[in-house]
């Protein structure tokens, strides 16, 4: 299981803002190592967010996402108390799920 | 259209012309600056703070101990406001010692492991990522708080001799020396602005802005990687993990530093 994520989110006017720090090297596939060897590919595919159960944002990931990236939407509704998860998948099959409560 | 008209179109054509030039004249120094601010937010260093502070108060090594009854200088246990009162003296080790070098100290001694995993190790792994996650985080309780480093004791005033002559001693294959660079205002490598270390470069600069993230390498550095690749790009020997020259020079960066605000962590480009 991957490092914990820092996730905040925030309630403002009706709306959540969701940022999100995850940890995760993000390696592209493309460096190679002091040995010239490549350093195998590594990266985040699918990240998805919910706010109380319900799926409010799902994005797929390409190898050019940089390393401990860091993401930001803001979610119509929702109110302070409100639980947020978040979970990513990375293309070694390894997942993180960490959750915040919306101040 | 009139030729009133014509003029009119004529200047604001102008206007905006004068407008998209004083955009692109944004020099690059606040264009770095804008940049940083957008990173600011989304800092990664709070990922190492995560770690350090699970680091510090789990029972860890061959001993099975925490790090919670550590002294930093301030009583055993206490991380807030160490950060800007080191590097000190301490009786104990009877040695000037800086944060990362104290850690070394407090791993040993209370969990039993062995200080050459860090000071032999590499950059980023086993226990000199922990050394580094752990500064970060103890660093980062003293966010805010202004320097002010012991100079009571006469170790402390001979480190910060010793470091005012490091500072100035110039060598390796270029002939530089720390104060090369960072000896007066307005210098720059590159994009990057230098401080002047010989004073107080002003709050959260120069002393008061390490460890830092490094965007352009994804890495996490203390002062004492700072001081080391200082070294390697001025073609010196790089120095030993915590060695006494690191030290000392922290001692001298850190008195000129009085009264500076800490922004630790920081971000860097």
């Amino acid at each position: 299981m991957g490092d914990p994520m820092r996730i905040r989110a925030q309630a403002k006017d009706g709306n959540v803002l969701v940022r999100i720090l995850m940890s995760h090297e993000m390696e592209s596939g493309q460096r190679k190592d002091a040995s010239g060897k490549i350093v195998p590919a590594w990266w985040i595919q699918e990240v998805t967010a919910k706010l109380n159960d319900k799926q409010v944002f799902s994005c797929e990931w390409g190898p050019a996402v940089s390393k401990n990236p860091f993401l930001e939407f803001t979610v119509k509704g929702g109110k302070a108390g409100d639980k947020v998860s978040v979970s990513w998948k990375d293309s070694k099959g390894d997942t993180r799920t960490d959750e915040a409560t919306v101040s | 259209m009139t030729v009133h008209k014509l003029a009119a179109a004529a200047a604001a054509l102008g206007l905006i012309a004068a407008t998209t030039v004083a955009i692109a004249q944004k020099t690059s120094t606040e264009a770095i600056e804008e940049y940083r601010e957008m990173l600011q937010d989304g800092n990664p260093a709070d990922l190492y703070e995560m770690k350090g502070e699970e680091l510090w108060k789990k029972a860890r090594g061959p001993k099975n101990a925490s790090l919670e009854k550590c002294d930093l200088g301030l009583g055993a246990g206490v991380t807030k406001g160490v950060f800007v009162q080191l590097p000190r003296y301490f009786a104990d080790t009877n040695q000037v010692q800086d944060l990362e070098s104290r850690l070394v100290t407090c791993m040993s001694t209370l969990q039993g492991i062995d200080p050459k995993e860090v000071i032999n190790g590499q950059w980023g792994k086993g226990e000199r990522a922990n050394a580094t996650a752990l500064a970060t985080w103890v660093a980062a309780q003293s966010k805010g708080m202004q320097f002010h480093l012991p100079q009571s004791q006469p170790q402390e005033r001979i480190a910060y001799e010793m470091g005012k002559r490091a500072f100035f001693q110039s060598g390796g294959s270029h002939d530089f020396s720390c104060a090369t660079c960072h000896g007066e205002e307005g210098k720059r490598i590159r994009l990057q602005d230098l401080p002047n270390l010989t004073k107080n470069p002003g709050d959260g600069i120069g002393f008061a802005a390490w460890p830092a993230y490094r965007v352009s390498n994804g890495q996490m550095w203390t002062m004492q990687h700072r001081l080391n690749d200082c070294y390697r790009q001025q073609r010196f020997p790089e120095p030993t993990y915590g060695s006494a020259i690191t030290i000392a020079l922290g001692v001298y960066m850190g008195v000129n530093a009085q009264g500076a605000k800490s922004a630790v962590p920081t971000i860097k480009r």
